[in-house]
C-alpha cells in the first residue's frame, strides 16, 4: 500500500534502531510516555520495543478517548434509555464499555434499547431525518481529532431543521490532559502503593496535532521540563520520534519538536479550529477516568446551539444529578492511565479482566493498554498466574 | 413438472407476489410454492421423491455431517448471495475433513412480506451452486414468520460427506514442525460484504470469494492423504480459525505477516476502517496443516487449481504451553495473534 508500507519499513526500522542504540546512553534511563493510543496500539502490533535498547522504555499515556470516559457518563446514557424512548448513535468502541451495575451499552441494547452503531456523524444525522418522530442522541466522543466532525453535525442539523437531534458531548482535550497527568501524580499520589511516574519525555498526539497544530504543547518544555516530539501513529514515526527525543536530552535541549511533518503544522488546520470554536465552548472541569476532575479540560456545547446539546434537553442529563462514577475497586486503570503502572501490575488483568469480559475500558479499546497488551505482547511477559476456564472466576466482589 | 404446474388455477406471482403466511401453513399454498419455486430450480431425482425425507444407499465406510445457518446481510452481494453462500458453507465443512460430499438438505425461514421475484433468485442460484458441485440438494423445509420477526430469509444447510478410508483430519492432529498453509487471498468477502452496507458504503472491485472448496481438497487428499488439519476460515477469519487449531492441538503456531496472502484493496479498506484483515471472514478459503515435507508438494498442487492459485506457505506449528498463536511482523518484531474478542470494531481515533 503506496504511502503507509513505506513507514513499516523493516530494512529503515532497523537503521532507525541501530541510530537508538548508538546514541542512547548506556548510563542512563529514557522513559518516554507516547501520548495516544494510537502510538500504544503500533508499539505492540509491530513489536517496536523489540527493537528498542533496554534503557529505552514506553510509559503508555491516556490518550484513548474510550479509557478516559469516565463511568458516569455512559450510565447517564444507559439511565436515558431507560426513561426516554430515544435512539441512541454511538462509535463501536463506546458499547463494551463497562458501566455501573455491570452493564454496558451492549447489554442494554440486548435488552431492548435503540443503540446503533455508527461510523460517522453522518450516519447519526441521516438516521435522525429517517426517523422524525423519534429523539435521537449522538454519543460524542474523542480528543480534538473527532470533535470537528460533531461541529459540523450541529450545523448540518441546524441547516437541515432536525427537531430532533441533540449530541451528548464528551470530547477533551490533549494539552489539559498533559498538564493534568504532570500536575498530579508528582505530588500527590493517587493510591498508597502507587510508585511515582518516571517521565523524561513525551511522544505527542499525531491525529489530534493535525487539528491543533504543535503549539499548544510548548508550554510542556516550558512549564514542566519535559521535551515532545509530535509523532506519526506507522512504528517507524514512533521510533523516529524516540531518536528525536533521545538527541534532545543528550543535547541538553527541551523543546517541542514535529516528526509528523507530512500532516502536522504549528498551527494545526485553523478552519477546522474555528469550526469548532463556533460551535462549542470549554467546560469549567470535566471528569477523566483515572485523571479525576480537570478544569478547562472539555467542551460543551454553546448556549446559541443549546436546542442540540442534550444535556440541556433532558432533564435526566442534568449536571447536579449525575451519577457517581465507581471503578472496580481492584481494577488498576486509573494508574494505567497515569502511567504509573503496567496492565500485568493489575490483578485483574487476564483474570478477572479479558476483552471477552472487559472489567475496565482499557480492556475494551483497541486503542487501550490493557488490550494492547493483552492482544498483542503477552507472550512477552509469563503469564504471573494461571489462566482461569472462564473469565470471572477469580473476581473480588464487586464495590 | 409440467403436469404439476397444472395442480393450480393460477400459478405463483413469482414476479410481483410476495411470501405470505399461508405458504408456511403446510396447505395448498405452501405445496405450490414449493412446486413451483423450489422443485423447479432445486429438481433432482431424490427431491422428485416428495416425501418429508429422502432415501438413498451408502457406500460401507465412515461418513461426515455438518451444518450450516446463514443469516447475512445483504442477501445479495458482488461475487455470491445468500443461496450460492448456504451451499457453498456447508460443503466445505464436509471436505473439510477430507470428504466427498453426497447430499444437502436446506431450510428456509422466509419473513411474511419477502418478494417472491427475491426469493426465485435466491434458490436458482442455490442450484446453480448444487449443480456445480455436483451436490444435489434433496431435502427440505419452508417455514413462515411474521413480517418484523425475520430478517428477509435465512437459510440452513445440512449434508452428508463420505470420507476416504486412511484419512485422519481433525483440528487436534498439528504436531510441532508442521507446515500451514492458506489457499489463497484473506479477507476478500468480510471486506465485500462491509463494503455493501449501508452506513459504510465505500466503492471497490472486491467480490467475494464465495466457492465450494471440495475439489481442491480432493485433489490435496490424493497426494497427501496424512494431512493433519484442514479448516475453512470463515467468521473471525484467519487468526480465529489459527487459535482454534492450536487450541485443539496444545500447540503453539507461528505465522509471518509477510507471507500472508492479501489484496491491496482488502489491506486499505482495513487499513481505513481500523479493522485487521486476519480476522476478517473468507468463504472460499482453507487453512491446511500438514507435515512440513509435505508442504511443496501441496503448494504447487494448491496453486495449480483455481481455487488455489494465491496459495502459499504462511507459517509452521511450534511447541508452546500457552497455545499462542505469534506473528513475525513485517517490521521485524513479534506479536500475539488473539482470538477475536466481540465484534471487530472499527476505532475512533
Amino acid at each position: 500500500m503506496k504511502y503507509i508500507q513505506e513507514f513499516r519499513d523493516q530494512q529503515l526500522a532497523r537503521q532507525i534502531a541501530a541510530n537508538i542504540a548508538a546514541i542512547a546512553d548506556p548510563q542512563r534511563h529514557y522513559h518516554f510516555m507516547e501520548f495516544c493510543g494510537g502510538h500504544t496500539h503500533a508499539i505492540f502490533r509491530y513489536g517496536v520495543q523489540d527493537l528498542m535498547p533496554d534503557n529505552v522504555r514506553f510509559v503508555h499515556g491516556p490518550g484513548c478517548p474510550v479509557c478516559v470516559l469516565p463511568m458516569g457518563r455512559i450510565d447517564l446514557m444507559i439511565r436515558l434509555l431507560r426513561e426516554h424512548d430515544v435512539i441512541l448513535c454511538t462509535y463501536g468502541d463506546l458499547l463494551r464499555v463497562p458501566a455501573s451495575g455491570r452493564t454496558s451499552l451492549m447489554k442494554v441494547k440486548a435488552e431492548g434499547a435503540d443503540v446503533r452503531m455508527v461510523y460517522s456523524t453522518r450516519d447519526a444525522l441521516n438516521i435522525a431525518r429517517d426517523n422524525p418522530a423519534r429523539e435521537v442522541v449522538f454519543f460524542a466522543i474523542g480528543f480534538e481529532t473527532t470533535t470537528p466532525p460533531t461541529a459540523v453535525a450541529i450545523l448540518q442539523a441546524q441547516q437541515l431543521g432536525l427537531r430532533n437531534f441533540s449530541v451528548f458531548c464528551n470530547h477533551v482535550l490533549t494539552p489539559s490532559a498533559i498538564s493534568g497527568l504532570l500536575d498530579t501524580p508528582a505530588t500527590e499520589p493517587k493510591a498508597t502503593d502507587e510508585p511515582a511516574l518516571r517521565l523524561d519525555g513525551f511522544l505527542g498526539p499525531s491525529h489530534v496535532s493535525s487539528i491543533i497544530g504543535t503549539r499548544p504543547y510548548e508550554f510542556v518544555p516550558q512549564r514542566y521540563h519535559k521535551p515532545v516530539v509530535i509523532a506519526g501513529f506507522e512504528p517507524l514515526d514512533v521510533m523516529q520520534a524516540t531518536l528525536m527525543l533521545i538527541a534532545q536530552l543528550n543535547e541538553g535541549r527541551c523543546e517541542v519538536e514535529n516528526e509528523y511533518t507530512r500532516v502536522v503544522t504549528r498551527d494545526g488546520n485553523r478552519k477546522a479550529m474555528a469550526l469548532v470554536d463556533s460551535v462549542m465552548e470549554r467546560r469549567d472541569s470535566f471528569e477523566w477516568r483515572g485523571l479525576g476532575w480537570i478544569p478547562d479540560s472539555a467542551l460543551q456545547i454553546r448556549d446559541q446551539f443549546a436546542d442540540f446539546d442534550a444535556e440541556r434537553r433532558f432533564a435526566s442529563l442534568a449536571d447536579g444529578d449525575a451519577p457517581q462514577s465507581v471503578d472496580h475497586k481492584a481494577c488498576a486503570c486509573p494508574s494505567i492511565l497515569r502511567g504509573v503502572k503496567k496492565p500485568i501490575d493489575c490483578k485483574l488483568f487476564g483474570t478477572a479482566c479479558t476483552p471477552e469480559n472487559p472489567m475496565g475500558s482499557c480492556m475494551v479499546s483497541s486503542e487501550g493498554a490493557c488490550a494492547a497488551y493483552w492482544s498483542y505482547g503477552r507472550f512477552r511477559d509469563p503469564m504471573p498466574r494461571p489462566m482461569p476456564n472462564s473469565a470471572g472466576q477469580r473476581e473480588v466482589a464487586a464495590p | 413438472m409440467n403436469q404439476m404446474v397444472k395442480r393450480f388455477a393460477r400459478g405463483l406471482d413469482i414476479r410481483n407476489g410476495h411470501v405470505d403466511m399461508s405458504h408456511g401453513s403446510g396447505g395448498r399454498s405452501s405445496a405450490q410454492l414449493i412446486e413451483e419455486l423450489f422443485v423447479r430450480h432445486l429438481d433432482n431425482e431424490l427431491l422428485r421423491q416428495g416425501n418429508d425425507n429422502a432415501l438413498f444407499s451408502v457406500t460401507a465406510g465412515r461418513m461426515v455431517m455438518a451444518t450450516d445457518s446463514h443469516v447475512i446481510a445483504p442477501l445479495f452481494f458482488p461475487g455470491g448471495d445468500i443461496g450460492a453462500l448456504s451451499v457453498h458453507g456447508t460443503i466445505n465443512d464436509i471436505a473439510m475433513a477430507g470428504a466427498r460430499p453426497l447430499y444437502l438438505s436446506a431450510g428456509f425461514i422466509l419473513e411474511e412480506g419477502f418478494p417472491l421475484a427475491q426469493l426465485d433468485r435466491i434458490v436458482a442460484s442455490m442450484a446453480a451452486a448444487a449443480r456445480d458441485a455436483g451436490v444435489p440438494v434433496i431435502t427440505g423445509d419452508t417455514k413462515v414468520v411474521e413480517k418484523g420477526k425475520g430478517d428477509g430469509v435465512f437459510i440452513n444447510t445440512s449434508g452428508v460427506g463420505v470420507v476416504p478410508d486412511g484419512l485422519n483430519i481433525s483440528g487436534d492432529q498439528a504436531r510441532p514442525g508442521d507446515a500451514v498453509l492458506v489457499s489463497g487471498t484473506l479477507g476478500d468477502h468480510g471486506v465485500t460484504i462491509m463494503s455493501t452496507r449501508e452506513n459504510l458504503q465505500f466503492e471497490t472491485s472486491l467480490c467475494s470469494d464465495s466457492a465450494a472448496l471440495h475439489t481442491l481438497v480432493a485433489g490435496m487428499v490424493s497426494v497427501a492423504p496424512d494431512i493433519h488439519c484442514l479448516r475453512d476460515p470463515t467468521r473471525g477469519g484467519l487468526a480465529t480459525t489459527l487459535n482454534e487449531l492450536a487450541q485443539a492441538s496444545g500447540v503453539g503456531i507461528k505465522i509471518r505477516e509477510t507471507s500472508l496472502p492479501i489484496r491491496p484493496a482488502v489491506q486499505a479498506a482495513c487499513e481505513l476502517l481500523g479493522l485487521d484483515p486476519l480476522y476478517v471472514a473468507n468463504e472460499g478459503k482453507l487453512v491446511c496443516i500438514c507435515p512440513a515435507d509435505r508442504a511443496a508438494q501441496l503448494l504447487e498442487l494448491m496453486r495449480n487449481h483455481p481455487l488455489g492459485r494465491d496459495a502459499a506457505i504462511i507459517g509452521e506449528v511450534i511447541e508452546d504451553p500457552h497455545h499462542f498463536v505469534q506473528m513475525e511482523t513485517g517490521f521485524g518484531g513479534q506479536r500475539v495473534v488473539d482470538w477475536l474478542a466481540g465484534e471487530q470494531l472499527p476505532r475512533i481515533c
